[in-house]
């Protein structure tokens, strides 16, 4: 299979998940228990409003065709409008994208950072003391909740020592960098633990290969033996266990966001919650299943670009 | 618990088979040790509770509010003069109720859909896979926080979302596994021998894929303890006065600057069950795969 081939049939397969994503959000206002119209307006619900929702949403109408309906609304960008903050819930999403962006690309650079590290110390002594004390590191970090940890530390470093902001978002990269530390340090430290264990089994890997046995043989330095060599290689491996848990990733930020009350769609997505604003939760939760979708589908691409053994005969 | 107990006859058979070198065993067994022996106390802990404290958990006392560390209350009060030692404990047993519970039904279903989708191939594989693949679309978190909203808070929800949530790992898990196994020769001769489908995957293979369903249900119960706390966190978890880790560190959280224990403890209380299943798991994984670390 051609690489193009490979890029046409990646693209294809999205198709069926893409539609499934929308089935499972559309389904989502069926699960309200009762009639999601009145449990939606809950206290505000005069007769004419809820028979505005029943006509909007067309929930007298067959299932098929109310979710004809609402795939022809959302292909022309129409979330629906926010009982709460007025608007259409398509715009207020989209306003609040960038920070939550930002918050990603931030917490994947800073959890790549920590990990690098750690897993080299481990995997360059196997077994040693070194290993031991990282490999402990993510038994207890698998079980820390990630909330929890954001606000201690808040408190250790924000409160207490003042280095960094308790809250917001910041103005310039520069702001943005500072304001977002945290916040993002919370989301890597969440993340780490994965990444630290796949990074530490393939470098293991990769040392007991044998053209390493040959650069070692031939005489090739230390650093730059596990520079090129071992990190190279090894590093593919790790990218992927971010790449394959990119949607942890991203779930993370939805709690992390709203502790550091970081304008993005996660806080955007649990305030609605306590507003009982159904729509934008509702559509909150579709763009983030586009997102995870999209980084899978670029970070697949990205990997058969970059990896000049990746085969393409899936 | 069942599901910490029921690896033990398999653990025994292969420990027996594979020889291993004293050395391994000798530092592999500490750790499941370790975490089935941290889990004990958990759980002892979390069961014995009315014994091992005298206080009622939901029992205000507003005379002695926010009290600190020691004294009468092991770990002081919170601002209704709650002991927060008596909550603690009772909230981990509500929190690891639920979350042994939930991690069943997911369990059930993944393994089932995991041997039908490996086992037949074609088709069927094919629209369970396709099935996994949108679940797994959804962040973990956003998913199940946006279907315990709309199912309304409290436990039947919680129960609800994780096992609409959870299956899919389970399927994966098991789908991979008995691709491999069906090869094998002697599932061929089971085959060749005329036995029903059924029969092959319930004595045949299932037997010999379901560890790693275990061992991957006990990272699961981890995160679904995880998922517990946060809803908790959110008031979307088990409704007020019953105490639970998460709503107790919302509460903490108001109070952080004077009284950081009310907040850290609860929390301590979550990474010290994540460490035992973490260890378990850890531990099975080696005893059952030994050479990979």
């Amino acid at each position: 299979m051609g690489r193009m081939t490979f890029v046409a049939h990646r693209l294809l397969m999205l198709i069926p998940v893409a539609i499934g994503v929308t089935i499972v959000v559309f389904f989502m206002i069926h699960l309200i228990p009762g009639d999601p119209a009145r449990t939606i307006l809950g206290i505000h619900a005069t007769p004419q409003r809820i028979a505005i929702l029943h006509r909007q949403w067309g929930l007298n109408r067959p299932l098929v065709s109310q979710y004809w309906l609402f795939m022809d609304r959302l292909v022309h960008g129409n979330l629906g409008q926010s009982l709460y903050y007025g608007g259409s819930a398509g715009q207020l999403i989209l306003q609040r994208l960038p920070p939550t962006l930002w918050l990603i690309v931030y917490a994947a650079v800073l959890a790549v950072l920590i990990s690098v590290p750690l897993a080299t110390i481990a995997a360059t002594r196997k077994d040693a003391l070194r290993d031991q004390i990282v490999r402990a590191v993510p038994l207890l970090g698998l079980g820390m909740p990630p909330f929890w940890v954001g606000i201690l530390l808040v408190y250790a470093l924000a409160i207490h020592v003042h280095a960094f902001p308790v809250s917001g978002y910041g103005t310039g990269f520069l702001g943005h960098l500072h304001y977002m530390f945290l916040p993002a340090l919370t989301v890597a430290i969440a993340l780490a633990p994965v990444v630290i264990r796949a990074l530490r089994a393939s470098m293991l890997n990769v040392l007991g290969a044998e053209y390493i046995t040959t650069a070692r043989s031939k005489g090739v330095p230390g650093t730059r033996l596990f520079l090129r060599h071992v990190l190279r290689n090894a590093v593919i491996p790790a990218v992927t266990v971010l790449g394959i848990n990119i949607g942890y990733l991203i779930g993370g930020t939805v709690i992390i966001e709203y502790i550091f009350a970081i304008p993005g769609i996660g806080q955007l997505m649990i305030n609605s919650i306590f507003q009982r604003d159904f729509p934008v939760v509702q559509g909150v939760t579709l763009v983030f299943g586009v997102l995870v979708v999209l980084v899978n589908l670029l970070a697949d691409l990205s990997y058969a670009a970059l990896d000049p053994r990746v085969r393409f005969d899936r | 618990m069942s599901a910490i107990s029921f690896p033990e006859p398999a653990l025994a058979a292969q420990a027996d088979e594979h020889a291993q070198p004293r050395a391994r065993r000798w530092y592999r067994q500490p750790a499941l040790a370790a975490g089935l022996i941290l889990l004990a106390i958990i759980l002892a802990a979390a069961i014995g509770a009315p014994l091992l404290t005298p206080y009622n958990p939901i029992k205000q006392n507003l005379g002695a509010s926010l009290l600190g560390p020691g004294g009468h209350h092991l770990l002081g009060t919170d601002q209704l003069g709650r002991d927060t030692f008596s909550r603690l404990l009772y909230g981990l047993r509500t929190d690891l109720r639920i979350a042994f519970i939930a991690v069943l039904a997911p369990f059930c279903i993944g393994v089932v859909i995991g041997c039908v989708s490996g086992y037949f191939g074609g088709w069927v594989d094919a629209v369970l896979m396709r099935l996994v693949d949108i679940v797994v679309a959804f962040p973990f978190y956003v998913l199940i926080i946006a279907l315990v909203f709309v199912l309304g808070p409290g436990q039947r929800s919680i129960y609800i979302a994780i096992t609409l949530v959870g299956w899919v790992s389970y399927a994966r898990i098991i789908r991979g596994e008995i691709l491999v196994a069906k090869r094998q020769d002697y599932v061929l001769a089971a085959r060749s021998g005329g036995l029903s489908a059924v029969r092959i995957i319930g004595r045949h293979l299932l037997p010999n894929v379901i560890t790693q369903a275990i061992i991957y249900a006990m990272s699961d119960i981890v995160q679904d303890i995880l998922a517990i706390v946060t809803l908790g966190y959110f008031g979307l978890g088990v409704p007020p006065p019953t105490p639970d880790l998460g709503s107790m560190i919302n509460n903490g959280q108001n109070f952080l600057t004077t009284h950081w224990q009310l907040t850290t403890f609860p929390g301590l209380a979550v990474v010290a069950v994540g460490l035992a299943l973490s260890l378990i798991g850890d531990g099975l994984a080696d005893l059952i795969r030994p050479g990979q670390s």
